[in-house]
């Protein structure tokens, strides 16, 4: 039997550590809000023993994957080259028929069923964005709701509400054709697509690879609205390790033949790599990527003495008496942070508040990441930014030390939860590891749970 | 006689034989269009299938047309059963490659994502693979018109229909009054014709190439 002591968080499709998830990522939460539209949402995916082989090439493309995927899960493959990670994914529409394995969507095994009903079922987004060059935007995605067999005004309509989704205003592009939209456009007419007849799971194969890095961001960006909406599955596939960290629930890192190095959430990836090659992929600045993944909402902000414009000069300058304060906030009437007033500002400006103090030139909404908050905090003179609400009004205060401290914290709770994790899954091992050594001698055992850990 | 005056006293015969030769060109036109695309079709996804049915169809172009209706009357006797047999086959070859080329350049992203859409094969090739290669098959079809419209004068060799007898005609009284007449009427009829077809194709391409892939 394999020795299972040294198990390492990576290949099993064992649950991740829940409390990761918790963080307020906008990608996150695979059950939160109800859907909306009254869309499907995703069904699960389970990959069994999955492997592909060429024939005339000894070792298999994909060798024997094993994977759950959560309904409405955000799941990304990511990892180099030549890993095996796209034919990973196009063997679950199989665009790539499986040597052997299985796929099962939803509670149905896939594997046998007709592929051309199979992919009807199963969005598919690719990297070109893949529109016929021939058809309309309104054609390209009344493709398949036609093929299911919707007819006339539900076509219309649907062709309608999924520009909408997207953010293509109907009039105008319901007529174009693909070579009158740019990239960013086409790839999102490419989503529309797929979606069109409201599949529980989309795959999407590096469909933002092709693009300028500013559109791609609003791509990402745009995603993560949408899934927010409909809570699809999404398996996504990329090289790219930071827009896995942004898109994904769990990120499955990939090595060679599609090995799993690691399948787990993006806290934990980045805070416990299972090994040097996760590491490596993951790169340098770990801590700095942690920051992406957590909203200045959800660390604690300062609270600074402020007062209101309209306030009379004689109560702020008891404010500085008052207290040992060496600066005050000022908030315009609408309480938007307005300017920086230090001690003796006032006196110097002979006591008009519309000439004392320094203009605010920075501010962060809470919604910002804490990579946004440090960049601003480390631009200002005086290294604080204040943080406003929905309508620009004053919230807070980030300086440096707040950062800090906040990030030290989520560093801490994500080491203590991949402890834990790893913990659950050293548990998970020894029980299947039980389970196989009495099954042993009835020869059903499928693979040793170590193997693929450490190969 | 002028030529004029020439053309003037036949132009019942003229017409005719005008119209004979368009309608032959025509209907072996289209003969030659669905069967060249259909080998197009078959053999496109296969190298040697493909390179096969090249390589047949250009060797059927470089026997002699005045030999290959020598050796089709034989097998189907004189008239109308030659001349379109032969100029079917000639026909074929730039269909048949451009079909071939056609569907081959099909960017191969585009049947990935037909594929992962759910269309099955016979979509696939009807509305995607088959509109993509629409262009090059149209050339291809324009080109074999032109060619056939002057093959087609040899069919009068083998008594088929058209103005390759006003050719006839005109070689075998060479020295008379209006041999002369008759070799430019025909020729010239011939010519006039190619450039209506041609004509017709631009229109044709024109209303069947869509928006979006129009050069």
């Amino acid at each position: 039997m394999p020795d299972t002591s040294n198990g390492q968080p990576s290949d099993q499709p064992v649950q991740p550590a829940q409390a990761a998830q918790a963080s307020g990522r906008p990608g996150g939460g695979a059950t939160g809000n109800a859907p909306a539209r009254g869309a499907t949402t995703g069904a699960t995916i389970e990959l069994e023993n999955l492997t592909k082989r060429y024939p005339g090439s000894e070792a298999p493309a994909v060798d024997n994957v094993n994977m759950e995927i959560k309904a409405g899960e955000t799941v990304i493959f990511v990892g180099p080259s030549g890993c095996g990670k796209s034919t990973t994914l196009k063997m679950i529409n199989r665009l790539i028929e499986p040597s052997s394995g299985r796929i099962r969507i939803g509670d149905e095994d896939v594997t046998g069923i007709d592929p051309v009903k199979l992919r009807r079922k199963v969005g598919y987004a690719i990297q070109s964005s893949g529109l016929f060059p021939h058809m309309t935007v309104a054609q390209n995605i009344a493709l398949v709701p036609k093929m299911v067999g919707w007819r006339g005004a539900r076509v219309t309509a649907r062709v309608e509400e999924m520009l909408d989704l997207v953010g293509l205003d109907p009039r105008e592009f319901h007529d174009r054709y693909p070579r009158q939209l740019s990239g960013g456009q086409q790839q999102r007419v490419g989503v529309a697509r797929a979606l069109a007849a409201d599949p529980p799971v989309l795959l999407m194969d590096e469909p933002f690879g092709a693009v300028d890095p500013i559109t791609r961001d609003h791509l990402q960006d745009e995603l993560i609205r949408l899934q927010h909406e409909l809570h699809k599955t999404i398996v996504f596939v990329t090289h790219d390790f930071d827009e896995a960290i942004k898109l994904g629930d769990r990120i499955a890192v990939l090595r060679d033949r599609s090995h799993i190095a690691q399948f787990d959430t993006p806290e934990a990836i980045l805070t416990n790599p299972a090994d040097d090659f996760v590491s490596g992929f993951v790169g340098a600045g770990a801590a700095l990527k942690r920051l992406n993944l957590t909203r200045v909402r959800d660390v604690t902000v300062e609270d600074i003495p402020t007062a209101v414009i309209d306030d009379p000069l004689q109560s702020i300058f008891d404010l500085f008496r008052s207290a040992s304060i060496n600066e005050v906030l000022l908030l315009d009437r609408h309480r938007r942070p307005y300017k920086w007033l230090r001690r003796g500002d006032l006196s110097r400006a002979k006591g008009s508040l519309a000439r004392a103090g320094t203009l605010v030139a920075d501010t962060v909404t809470r919604d910002a990441t804490l990579r946004d908050a440090l960049e601003a905090v480390l631009t200002d003179n005086a290294g604080r930014v204040p943080v406003t609400g929905r309508r620009g009004e004053y919230t807070g205060v980030v300086d440096m030390e707040t950062l800090m401290n906040s990030v030290h914290e989520l560093l801490e709770a994500d080491r203590l939860d991949a402890v834990e994790h790893q913990h659950q899954l050293h548990e998970a091992r020894s029980h299947q590891t039980h389970l196989e050594q009495e099954g042993a001698a009835g020869g059903s055992t499928p693979r040793g749970p170590g193997q693929e850990a450490g190969a | 006689m002028s030529f004029w005056e020439y053309v003037g006293n036949r132009r019942t015969q003229l017409l005719l034989d005008t119209y004979q030769h368009a309608s032959a060109v025509f209907q072996c036109m289209v003969a030659a269009t669905v069967l060249g695309v259909l080998l197009g079709v078959l053999t496109y996804r296969s190298e040697w299938a493909g390179n096969l049915a090249i390589t047949v169809t250009a060797t059927i172009l470089t026997v002699p047309s005045l030999a290959m209706i020598g050796l089709l009357i034989p097998i189907t006797g004189l008239g109308v059963a030659p001349t379109v047999t032969a100029l079917v086959l000639y026909g074929l070859l730039p269909i048949v490659r451009n079909a071939i080329v056609g569907l081959r350049g099909v960017d191969p992203d585009l049947v990935d994502a037909a594929r992962g859409l759910g269309m099955s094969r016979l979509s696939r090739l009807v509305r995607v693979e088959l509109p993509l290669a629409w262009p090059p098959i149209l050339t291809g079809i324009r080109v074999s018109t032109q060619m056939l419209m002057g093959i087609a004068a040899i069919a009068a060799y083998a008594s088929g229909p058209g103005l390759g007898n006003e050719i006839f005609r005109g070689i075998s009284s060479l020295g008379s009054a209006n041999a002369v007449n008759k070799v430019m009427a025909g020729t010239l009829g011939i010519v006039l014709l190619a450039l209506v077809f041609d004509a017709v194709y631009v229109l044709i391409g024109r209303l069947t190439i869509p928006r979006g892939i129009r050069a």
